[in-house]
């Protein structure tokens, strides 16, 4: 797809660039000590805190991630919403006053308060890092996705511009300017996508969603021994045909020198072609979008509706829609959606998108992306429950949410931003369903990148809506990404310089050290970002949730409510619950597609390995911790 | 080693031990209400296309419903703990 840069569009993305940044300044001329650095002074109202959350929380995973991964996928889409969520109550009736009664700057400090043990201090400053890093790598691949459409620039560049930026923010003012960045960036988000949202109910859904939408061809087809023989039409030659893997046929046409790629189906018992999109990269470098050059711009923008049923009857178009309204006329609709396939024409490799038309009634339900209907096993069922654990077990224990208790003056307030946030993500996260659904069905959607769908389907509202939303968008990368790198930068600093070696550190040597971490950090999350191009940001943030919910929440809970829990146990824990979430997910099936290998192939068959490693992870600190009681230390200072 | 502790002072809190058992039930409810939507969508998937209210179907509904549950809890915790907070502990304590 190629996106041309509107000069508002830009001119607006770089007044909130620099605005940012302008914050960022101001706050850094305050920030002298490392309590300001780390924790904000620990003097943020509960009121901004909350909100703050909401923007740290509602990262790239959520508004890229989540919506794209809604447009392609239905309801599979919304459970990552539901959650995402569902993770704050963990937070807010476990984790939330005793994080804050404990800590200090970083959720190390909570969790090595009653042990004071160098083994907590290097194995949860190790984990805090590599969840952050996990957690860097979406949300740098968004800042990429939001910036091809907004300026026309390669993925690559969005990456590098956000951590060149995000460095710049977290080397100069820490946590201060990262709060009020995200207080900012959460309430304009929520605003922005309110708006967006009620522009889908106003516009509702059409079969033809624009004048210019690509009207999609269909031939008649004469099948003999299941090969295409002949078709209806003129203007058009078979050159070649193949299959894929699942033995679906496709066939090659071409018209005035133009090879496209066609799928064979059926409709009213006759066979015919119909017509697709392809990406082919031929052996000699050379890659056709639709048979043609990228410059052409025939690789069309897709997503609409075949069938709209309204109150019983058909319609071409809805009309406007109150938001019960539009979720239940998708239901009884018909979707069309893009499913893609690859396979190998002599040396061309071909990525082929067909027309799927699916019932609203598969789409609102659970199953086209997580297998728990038909087609399911017993293991791709465990994996669907493996990731709902996940992603209720991950929030809490995430190093940039559990920090944000730091920059509250009392575990009362801390408890009331908990509250707060979950109030502004939970509407947000509503939104999300709404939003995804309208990107299905409007034709925005760019079927090798599905994190575009938001922004483009604000593109479809207009280029103001488009460029306001993307600099929110961008913002909230640039927010989220601060967070986890002052997490990451207080986790080495503070949890291995000072604290596990030992080495005396002044208080702006602390915050030198902390500058100097999050550079390095940055330069590995951009690094990391480029390798990890159009993977579903929402995909990577569910795997990031599993390592941090195996590695830290089990060492949480129970040095919270267990009192025979010691140091080593936690410590092994810790180990345990990093390497076997990792593993899992180095040797899973989605990893496998990630190196280019067959995902059948791969040893674990499911991509989420919480149901595994969060259980381990205890199991690993019950029996440490019942071995090592004789080595306690503090055992009886019991938890303030 | 050092750095330990709040970064910030307040008054002892008497309610804690309140906040603590009442934080656990109501988490618990809530795992219990979350667990019900992945039963279900595991054990019998063809459930959450069924129609229950205003024409939407289970899997909407449910998932609407514990989106705005967690708020709802988390507002009668509030309100549960700063009375308690009010109770048990001197007015300026759980004032900060």
């Amino acid at each position: 797809m190629i996106y041309n840069a509107s000069p508002f569009a830009v001119a607006i993305f770089v007044a909130f660039v620099l605005a940012v940044l302008w914050m960022s300044s101001f706050f850094a001329k305050k920030t002298t000590t490392s309590k300001g650095y780390y924790a904000a002074g620990g003097d943020i109202h509960w009121g901004v805190n909350g909100i703050a959350f909401a923007g740290d929380y509602l990262s790239a995973a959520s508004f890229l991630g989540i919506c794209g991964m809604i447009a392609f996928s239905g309801y599979d889409g919304f459970l990552y919403s539901i959650g995402y969520l569902a993770g704050w109550v963990v937070a807010l009736f476990i984790v939330a006053e005793p994080m804050k009664r404990l800590g200090k700057y970083t959720f190390t400090d909570a969790l090595n308060n009653k042990y004071n043990s160098r083994g907590i201090h290097l194995t949860s400053a190790i984990s805090t890092l590599i969840v952050s890093l996990c957690y860097l790598v979406p949300q740098m691949v968004g800042a990429g996705s939001l910036v091809t459409p907004l300026l026309g620039m390669p993925h690559y560049v969005g990456v590098i511009l956000v951590g060149a930026i995000v460095i710049f923010i977290v080397a100069t003012a820490g946590m201060a300017s990262t709060t009020y960045v995200q207080f900012i960036k959460g309430a304009l988000l929520i605003v922005a996508s309110s708006v967006l949202s009620i522009a889908i109910f106003v516009h509702g859904i059409k079969t033809q969603p624009t004048e210019n939408y690509h009207k999609f061809k269909t031939i008649n087809a004469t099948v003999a021994n299941g090969e295409v023989t002949a078709i209806d039409s003129g203007e058009y030659k078979i050159i070649g045909a193949q299959q894929d893997a699942k033995g679906h046929h496709y066939v090659k046409l071409n018209k005035e020198g133009v090879n496209t790629w066609w799928a064979l189906t059926e409709k009213d018992g006759n066979a015919v072609l119909e017509e697709a999109l392809s990406v082919v990269n031929a052996k000699n470098g050379e890659v056709l979008y639709n048979g043609e050059p990228k410059d052409a711009q025939k690789f069309y923008q897709v997503g609409h509706a075949s069938k709209i049923i309204v109150d019983g009857e058909e319609v071409t178009d809805s009309g406007s829609l109150g938001p019960f309204k539009f979720l239940a006329t998708i239901g009884d609709s018909t979707i069309v959606r893009f499913q893609k396939t690859i396979f190998l024409d002599k040396d061309d490799k071909v990525q082929l998108w067909y027309q799927n038309p699916t019932s609203g009634k598969d789409i609102m339900t659970p199953g086209l992306k997580f297998k728990v209907k038909k087609g399911s096993t017993f293991m791709s069922k465990l994996d669907f429950v493996s990731l709902m654990i996940a992603l209720f077990f991950g929030t809490s224990a995430l190093p940039h949410i559990l920090i944000r208790y730091y920059t509250v003056p009392s575990p009362k307030a801390a408890r009331k931003s908990t509250i707060l946030a979950i109030a502004a993500i939970g509407f947000f996260y509503v939104l999300t369903l709404f939003m995804g659904l309208g990107a299905m069905v409007t034709g925005v959607l760019d079927v090798q990148n599905s994190n575009m769908a938001g922004p483009l389907l604000a593109k479809f509202f207009g280029i103001t809506l488009f460029s306001i939303i993307s600099a929110i968008a961008f913002a909230t990368v640039l927010g989220t990404v601060s967070g986890l790198i002052v997490a990451a930068s207080g986790a080495v600093a503070h949890d291995l310089i000072s604290n596990y070696f030992g080495i005396p550190l002044t208080d702006k040597g602390q915050v030198k050290a902390g500058k100097i971490a999050a550079v390095v950090v940055g330069v590995f999350a951009i690094l990391l970002g480029i390798v990890f191009e159009g993977i579903n940001v929402s995909f990577l943030v569910g795997l990031a949730f599993a390592v941090a919910a195996s590695a830290n929440l089990p060492a949480i809970l129970m040095m919270l409510f267990w009192k025979k829990t010691t140091a080593k146990g936690i410590s092994a824990s810790i180990v345990v619950g990093i390497i076997s979430a990792l593993t899992m997910i180095l040797l899973s099936p989605s990893t496998f597609e990630v190196y280019g290998l067959l995902p059948s192939d791969a040893p674990i068959p499911m991509d989420n390995p919480g149901i595994i490693s969060i259980p381990l992870a205890f199991i690993t600190l019950v029996v440490v911790s019942l071995m090592t009681q004789k080595d306690a230390v503090g055992r009886e200072k019991q938890v303030a | 080693m050092g750095g330990h502790g709040p970064s910030t002072d307040w008054g002892e809190d008497k309610a804690i031990g309140f906040k603590t058992t009442l934080g656990l039930w109501l988490f618990l409810l809530y795992v219990l209400v979350y667990s019900g939507f992945i039963w279900i969508n595991v054990a019998s998937p063809e459930t959450m296309a069924v129609k229950v209210f205003a024409g939407q179907n289970l899997a909407v509904v449910y998932g609407f419903f514990l989106i705005a549950l967690a708020f709802v809890m988390g507002i009668i915790y509030d309100i549960l703990c700063t009375n308690k907070e009010y109770e048990l502990n001197e007015k300026e304590d759980s004032d900060k």
